[in-house]
């Protein structure tokens, strides 16, 4: 389709703002723009035809089945955005004076209180902005806990190789060696590697539980544990929160400080990658190194961007949370499990799961051996599923496990729907032993077929050309 | 109690049995008995639709909505276009992940191409990444591209809006490294003080502009100063300003970042916003965060894919620059989309206007005996006032809906934008009057 | 696979050819094959110093990132900036399109002769 420049015709614009009033003033000589911006000019209808063709090409949670692995995309609740356009909060100024915005002070109170209470935490933030940006703020908990006892010797921070990318990315922006220690074969922590790099140069372990392959780390006591002896601490990477919320909680399993994705676990929309949340919580003895705003708090604290963070992102996830409540919240948790199971349960037979087990919220197929069997790779079967209508699994994640495909059904799917997805996944087994070139070329139904990848990055074109 | 689980008790039965097992509790079997919660959470019991609403609503109703908000100081209350509150509601943008699938996310990776199109119209630079969270940590991450092995300081003037200068002192603490504030003088980067701070080991100066106290900094000169030193020379811009202030690449700049909520995004309590992020071609592999680039399919159809991922966290782990991964897409489709129905004329209006109302403000209020601009230089849609009984004519204008100008250092920090009306204003200017009387 | 039998080369999969004082180092056909079409190269500047067995540069793909590990111990005397804009040429030309020239140096690897880099290659 045509880029919205292309579209533009010289002259062409919507009627917004009315006459001004005052007097104008211009610019002094030397502070003024030489060149307009060459922004499209365009009519309401041409901007309303436009987007609506663009939206047309975006499979969302709401066009089908979503299981892409690690990110939860469970169903957005159309009430929490109603909640979030309310005027009494997308009309506040964030240096309103405390009496005009108490409203806004209760909803971040309540939701700290209440994912305090999902996660045995005693404070949170709910400044930092996605769960990366969580990472970077809890870690920088632990630094400063270390630099406030002026313990300087801790360098190090241990990530298991099966984590997140953005695990060992955060350490290393807060400043530390990352030391990766090899997983066991079920991508559960080894305790005998873990125990070969702790010492008192160790400032803290990172870890995911459930783990990246959706398995419950039994060990989590002596885990964290073992950190703790070794005067490290230790921070919980809430990426797979939503298999255990209301069932067991980070608190009681010994971290001591904590990231959620808001967009993951509390249902508010993943927007096409972002705005999400990252709230961070923390035990007490952290509270006190919790970031600011130096503007609108206090001055002198730490702060990792412009005043409370994604607000209206945190009025959804109380209204998600108020929705469920104190039953739906395990319920929530458990049928995500279960849906999990049963997937991988129908699954089974045809592609193989990497852990034949119990799995939490999400599973593991391997293909590598269906890969060496027919050339027909993970990728090939992801892009296959996309001409059925359903978003691919999370692809080659985590690297532990060659040609992963990783599943998450979430629990806001039905029976039928998981019945399908299984059906379709047979379907493609065998059709990979009897077409497999059919499949190295899907998707065949979409807009556009398999972009060329190495041209993009070789000759990097990043913005439009104006003729 | 809400729920959104739509299997019913017989069909999870069913599955449960499919799965093999008898009791949901079995599905936890990996946990260790010990650790299970052994009792409900202490939180409410869960609502209807209905009830939920009314609850909000209520809490909404805790919060004083103004009239008029002549408060800016990071948040500027724009006129939010009907358009631009309605499109990114819809479902498919709103509820997509980030667009790793290209032949099913063509529309949100083309919003993303757009949007980089137009940030790097506005800055005149080669470049633009596809958001980060937010002004403040643009300005960071800003520092962080610019510093190499050898140039690890980074500059900040004190003119800075201080949520983003202490965001960038967080970001530096995170990586050891040095952050200094260059001083002040008269509302202004004091250049003296530059000059004398530019060393071997700096690796960038950031300069906002207009600066916080809403005044235009000299920025080719301070850019020049930068330039000669070796150094980086980083601009915050108010992405408004940017429709009729000289560009970030006329000044010289390598690096041009901002808060991009007056592009169509409600102020919000403080979020969401967008940071803009831009750089010169020659820089474009140290910008962190996604990046839309275009290429072909294999039936040669344009196509657009996130590119250059190589440098990002998923890939480079612990060497990857930034730890960014999903941030704003969705407060950026909604920027290009603002640019896009204000156009380039619609956009200089928003940006003429509210610097014409400003300037009749403050003409109005330092007519009142008392009332004095601090610093008198040429300045865009904010000021800073000297005067007396700042609380009072606060809570005075409280009273009439109106949020006056930002209480601050013994003075007001006022903003007007093409919201507020003369009229308007001439109620403020009176309530002052009266105050100060 | 293409192994020039002039050349020597690490078990990292670098190639070494020694001109005059100089130690020319690229990557082996073994080595683009494996990583596949490569889309950017990561030089060090001349005048740092490199350390063998230690990282000096990295290749990027579309989906990877992979050190360049030196075979050599010493000072980096130039750099290959063609690849900065084509890095394909690594791809299409492993032996044409050299990485960096290494002076002063001080220590090397252990290095093969084509024979036992083929034999190491045939093991891999």
């Amino acid at each position: 389709m045509k880029l919205i420049f292309e579209k533009s015709v010289k002259g062409r614009k919507c009627d917004i703002l009315p006459k001004c009033d005052v007097e104008a003033v211009q610019l002094p000589e030397g502070l003024m723009r030489e060149a307009a911006p060459r922004l499209p000019e365009m009519s309401e209808t041409d901007v309303s035809r436009h987007y609506t063709e663009l939206n047309k090409q975006v499979h969302g949670v709401n066009c089908g089945f979503y299981p892409l692995g690690s990110c939860t995309m469970k169903y957005n609740p159309r009430i929490d955005e109603e909640a979030a356009a309310m005027e009494g909060f997308t009309n506040i100024h964030p240096l309103a004076p405390k009496s005009s915005v108490r409203g806004c002070l209760e909803v971040l109170d309540t939701l700290r209180t209440d994912l305090c209470e999902i996660t045995g935490m005693d404070g949170m933030t709910f400044q930092p902005a996605a769960g990366a940006h969580g990472e970077f703020t809890g870690v920088l908990l632990i630094k400063q806990y270390h630099d406030s006892r002026n313990d300087k010797k801790r360098t190090k921070i241990i990530v298991p190789d099966s984590a997140h990318g953005t695990n060992p990315a955060t350490a290393a922006m807060c400043g530390y060696q990352v030391v990766n220690i090899p997983s066991a074969p079920d991508g559960c922590v080894d305790l005998e590697e873990l125990k070969k790099v702790l010492g008192d140069d160790v400032a803290g372990l990172m870890l995911t539980n459930p783990n990246t392959v959706g398995i419950f780390d039994e060990n989590i006591l002596e885990i964290t544990k073992l950190v703790h002896e070794a005067g490290g601490l230790c921070y919980y990477d809430g990426a797979n929160t939503n298999a255990i919320m209301g069932i067991v909680r980070p608190g009681d399993m010994g971290f001591d400080c904590i990231h959620l994705n808001l967009h993951k676990t509390f249902a508010t929309p993943h927007g096409g990658g972002g705005p999400g949340a990252g709230a961070v919580g923390c035990k007490e003895f952290l509270k006190p190194f919790l970031p600011h705003s130096a503007l609108m708090e206090r001055p002198g604290s730490l702060q990792v961007r412009g005043f409370m963070g994604n607000f209206l992102v945190c009025v959804r996830a109380l209204a998600y949370v108020m929705t469920l409540g104190r039953e739906g919240i395990p319920e929530a948790a458990t049928n995500a499990v279960l849906n999990a199971n049963y997937l991988m349960s129908r699954i089974k037979g045809t592609f193989s799961p990497a852990f034949d087990r119990i799995c939490m919220h999400e599973f593991v197929l391997d293909l590598s051996r269906y890969e060496k069997e027919t050339g027909v790779s993970a990728l090939d079967v992801a892009k296959s599923l996309i001409d059925y209508g359903m978003h691919p699994p999370t692809m080659y994640f985590p690297l532990i496990v060659h040609e992963a495909l990783m599943l998450e059904p979430t629990e806001t799917e039905g029976k039928e729907t998981l019945d399908w997805a299984a059906d379709v996944f047979r379907k493609l087994y065998e059709l990979g032993k009897t077409d497999p070139e059919f499949m190295h070329n899907a998707p065949h139904h979409t807009p556009i077929g398999r972009p060329d990848e190495v041209k993009a990055a070789r000759n990097p074109i990043v913005r439009y050309t104006f003729a | 109690m809400g729920s959104y689980v739509p299997s019913t008790e017989e069909e999870r039965r069913e599955m449960l049995a499919g799965v093999g097992l008898s009791d949901y509790r079995e599905l936890y079997r990996d946990v260790p008995e010990s650790m299970i919660l052994n009792r409900p959470l202490d939180l409410p019991e869960g609502k209807s639709e209905m009830e939920v609403r009314n609850a909000m609503a209520e809490l909404a109703a805790k919060n004083t909505v103004y009239k008029t908000v002549l408060r800016g100081a990071g948040a500027y209350d724009h006129y939010i276009p009907s358009i631009v509150k309605y499109i990114p509601a819809k479902e498919e943008f709103l509820t997509a992940y980030t667009p790793y699938q290209a032949e099913i996310s063509q529309g949100v990776l083309q919003s993303i191409f757009e949007y980089q199109t137009m940030i790097a119209e506005l800055t005149g630079m080669d470049a633009s990444n596809a958001s980060v969270y937010d002004g403040a940590t643009a300005a960071a991450e800003a520092a962080a591209m610019c510093r190499d092995r050898k140039r690890r300081v980074t500059l900040i003037s004190a003119t800075t809006h201080p949520d983003v200068i202490n965001t960038v002192r967080t970001y530096c603490y995170g990586t050891n490294d040095e952050l200094l504030v260059v001083p002040a003088k008269d509302g202004k980067t004091d250049t003296e003080a530059l000059k004398s701070m530019l060393n071997d080991g700096v690796a960038s100066f950031y300069v906002q502009q207009p600066n916080f106290y809403g005044v235009f900094e000299d920025a080719d000169e301070l850019g020049k100063l930068v330039h000669e030193a070796g150094a980086m020379f980083v601009m915050g811009c108010n992405p408004i300003a940017l429709a009729i202030m000289k560009t970030p690449k006329d000044c010289g700049a390598d690096v041009a970042v901002g808060e991009g909520q007056p592009l169509g995004m409600p102020i919000g309590f403080g979020g969401p916003y967008l940071g803009f992020m831009a750089t010169t071609q020659k820089n474009i592999r140290r910008l962190p965060g996604r990046i839309v680039g275009e290429t072909t399919d294999h039936d040669g159809n344009r196509a657009y894919v996130l590119s250059l991922q190589a440098r990002e966290q998923h890939i480079r782990r612990e060497k990857a620059s930034s730890n960014i991964c999903s941030n704003e897409a969705l407060c950026a489709l909604t920027a290009g989309l603002y640019m896009a129905t204000m156009g380039p004329d619609g956009m200089a209006e928003v940006a003429n206007q509210s610097m014409a109302k400003a300037h009749y403000l403050e003409k109005a209020l330092t007519a009142i005996p008392g009332v004095k601009l601090r610093y008198d230089a040429p300045f865009f849609h904010e000021f800073l006032l000297d005067m007396p009984k700042c609380k009072e004519i606060e809570q005075a204008l409280m009273e009439k809906g109106i949020l006056s100008g930002l209480p601050y250092e013994d003075g007001m920090l006022w903003c007007v934008t093409e919201k507020v009306s003369k009229e308007t204003l001439d109620t403020v200017v009176s309530v002052v009057k009266e105050v100060l009387a | 696979m293409t192994i020039k039998p002039e050349l020597q080369y690490s078990k990292d999969h670098e190639w070494v050819k020694k001109e005059d004082d100089l130690f020319v180092i690229g990557i082996s056909d073994f080595a683009q094959d494996a990583l596949g079409d490569l889309v950017f190269v990561n030089l060090p500047e001349v005048g740092d110093a490199v350390t063998a067995g230690e990282a000096f540069g990295d290749v990027e793909s579309v989906k990877a990132v992979s050190d360049l590990l030196s075979p050599v111990s010493g000072t980096v005397a130039e750099i290959n900036e063609e690849l900065l804009d084509a890095p394909e040429m690594l791809n299409n030309d492993p032996y044409g399109a050299w990485i960096i020239k290494v002076s002063d140096v001080t220590a090397t690897e252990e290095l093969l002769d084509a024979a036992a880099y083929e034999a190491f290659c045939a093991e891999a």
